[in-house]
């Protein structure tokens, strides 16, 4: 098997540094609970779009380093997001066939798995949130994940990332 | 996966990461800092385009407001000491100075489910862990991790925040748990029929040995007595503003501030508020510390030993 040539990799670090700055923006009250979780979703992308690049170190990386920007248990995104990678690269092939919205609910059950997984470790850990609005990030997220497909899909092409 | 549950098991039982922990976090900090950017830049620009009659308007308030601080400072100062008497006849523990410093926060979003902040100062300024944090209003809360630029702090709303607090009206002692909503603290554990009414003052008791005392920290907002439970179903609101503030007070308790070894001579100055105050700013010692401030005790005026009714609420305007 030869070697696939790699590149414009910055492309990648740039997207995954923007959504980690997303997710630090200061919002207001009602925002802050509905933020969606954007590494999350930038790192299926990268999944399904280029699996062999992009996979489960990855996740386990930005998991951590949202760790550290979140302030939570350290391991506690990186778990889940190293599982969301495994899957996503094990079903990118039928992924990248759904139709959007079909890809849009698959994302909401991603970051559903997300949330149970973070909850689980906080409920282990220290006190975990008991509200229903706790689950709200995984629609807010699934509604923007159309934008962001095809915001990452042309920033893909227009760099030509391999 | 192996990894990473190994992780939270070392992070969370053993607090071996620490250092994993600050130094990802030194790779964030640009992060923050960028992010801190846009609210900098607003507050940049709201000072320097408002007009010169908005200007002397405040200023001319808060002169009236700092007057009105200052005739009532005359009255510590004499408070202050005769309170030393007391304590030094009483052969009782003094409560000197604190050493305070302000501290920034970045406008930088944590999990909206916890109740934690940023603060831009860290261990290069002499920051600790457990450190109490305070605004002109009340408790705010504690640092609970540092790196060297910068620290995390969880306010007293947090859900695995607790505080030991009193009743400032008789004394009665309980703990103040956050619940995680933006202005409400819980108050378990009082029985139905304890002294305690809405309105009533809380101060934080000194009992944790982390907190300073006497300092106000919620005010009771709802108590519902059912006869059927052992315990009244108290909620209080936090005094300070801890979702306006966008400076914090850094206190250093005293243990700590003469620790350091410069301040060796503070105690004996401390009979003399006047002395003491002097001497604040080479006590208040570490070596980056830009201004060391001389705040007197935000609200809750240290009253003699024996006075009946402390009514502290007429302090705090």
């Amino acid at each position: 098997m030869t070697p696939v040539k790699h590149n414009a990799g910055w492309v990648i670090a740039v997207s995954f540094v923007v959504a980690l700055m997303l997710t630090l923006m200061p919002l207001p009250e009602w925002a802050r609970i509905i933020r969606p979780q954007w590494v999350t979703m930038v790192l299926i992308y990268w999944c399904m779009a280029l699996p062999g690049r992009i996979g489960v170190g990855w996740g386990w990386g930005m998991g951590l380093l949202l760790d550290v920007v979140n302030g939570s248990v350290l391991g506690q995104h990186a778990l889940s997001l190293t599982l969301i990678a495994y899957v996503v690269t094990m079903l990118y092939q039928r992924l990248r066939l759904f139709p959007q919205s079909q890809q849009a609910i698959l994302v909401a059950l991603f970051i559903f798995m997300q949330l149970l997984i973070s909850l689980w470790i906080k409920g282990a850990t220290d006190a975990a949130p008991h509200r229903w609005s706790y689950w709200l990030t995984a629609i807010s997220t699934a509604l923007l994940w159309p934008w962001i497909f095809m915001l990452l899909r042309d920033l893909r092409r227009r760099f030509q990332v391999t | 996966m192996v990894l990473s549950l190994v992780i939270m098991f070392m992070d969370h039982r053993q607090h071996h990461l620490e250092t994993i922990r600050s130094g990802l976090s030194i790779l964030i900090y640009p992060l923050q800092y960028v992010v801190n950017i846009p609210s900098r830049v607003t507050q940049w620009a709201d000072t320097s385009i408002s007009t010169h009659n908005t200007l002397v308007d405040e200023n001319r308030a808060l002169k009236a407001k700092l007057f009105e601080q200052e005739t009532r400072l005359l009255k510590f100062a004499s408070l202050e000491s005769e309170n030393q008497r007391l304590r030094e006849l009483l052969q009782s523990a003094s409560r000197g100075w604190e050493r305070v410093q302000i501290a920034e926060l970045l406008s930088v979003d944590l999990d909206p489910f916890r109740r934690q902040m940023i603060l831009n100062k860290g261990s290069n300024d002499g920051l600790f862990e457990g450190q109490p944090l305070l605004d002109a209003h009340g408790v705010m809360g504690q640092v609970i991790r540092v790196t060297p630029f910068n620290s995390t702090a969880m306010l007293i709303t947090d859900p695995s925040h607790a505080i030991p607090v009193q009743v400032n009206r008789n004394g009665l002692r309980a703990i103040a748990l956050g619940t995680g909503a933006a202005n409400e603290l819980d108050i378990p554990h009082i029985p139905n029929n304890a002294d305690i009414v809405v309105g009533d003052l809380l101060i934080s008791s000194g009992m944790g040995q982390r907190f300073p005392p006497d300092y106000p920290v919620a005010e009771i907002v709802s108590i519902e007595r059912d006869p059927r439970e052992p315990f009244a179903k108290i909620t209080a609101r936090p005094t300070a503003r801890l979702e306006q503030a966008r400076e914090v007070l850094l206190v250093w308790p005293q243990q700590r501030a003469e620790a350091a070894p410069q301040a060796a001579t503070a105690p004996q100055a401390a009979t003399t508020p006047q002395a003491a105050a002097a001497t604040l700013p080479a006590a208040a010692l570490k070596p980056v510390a830009p201004q060391p401030v001389a705040a007197p005790k935000p609200a809750a005026a240290p009253q003699p030993a024996a006075a009946p009714h402390p009514v502290t609420r007429g302090v705090n305007p």
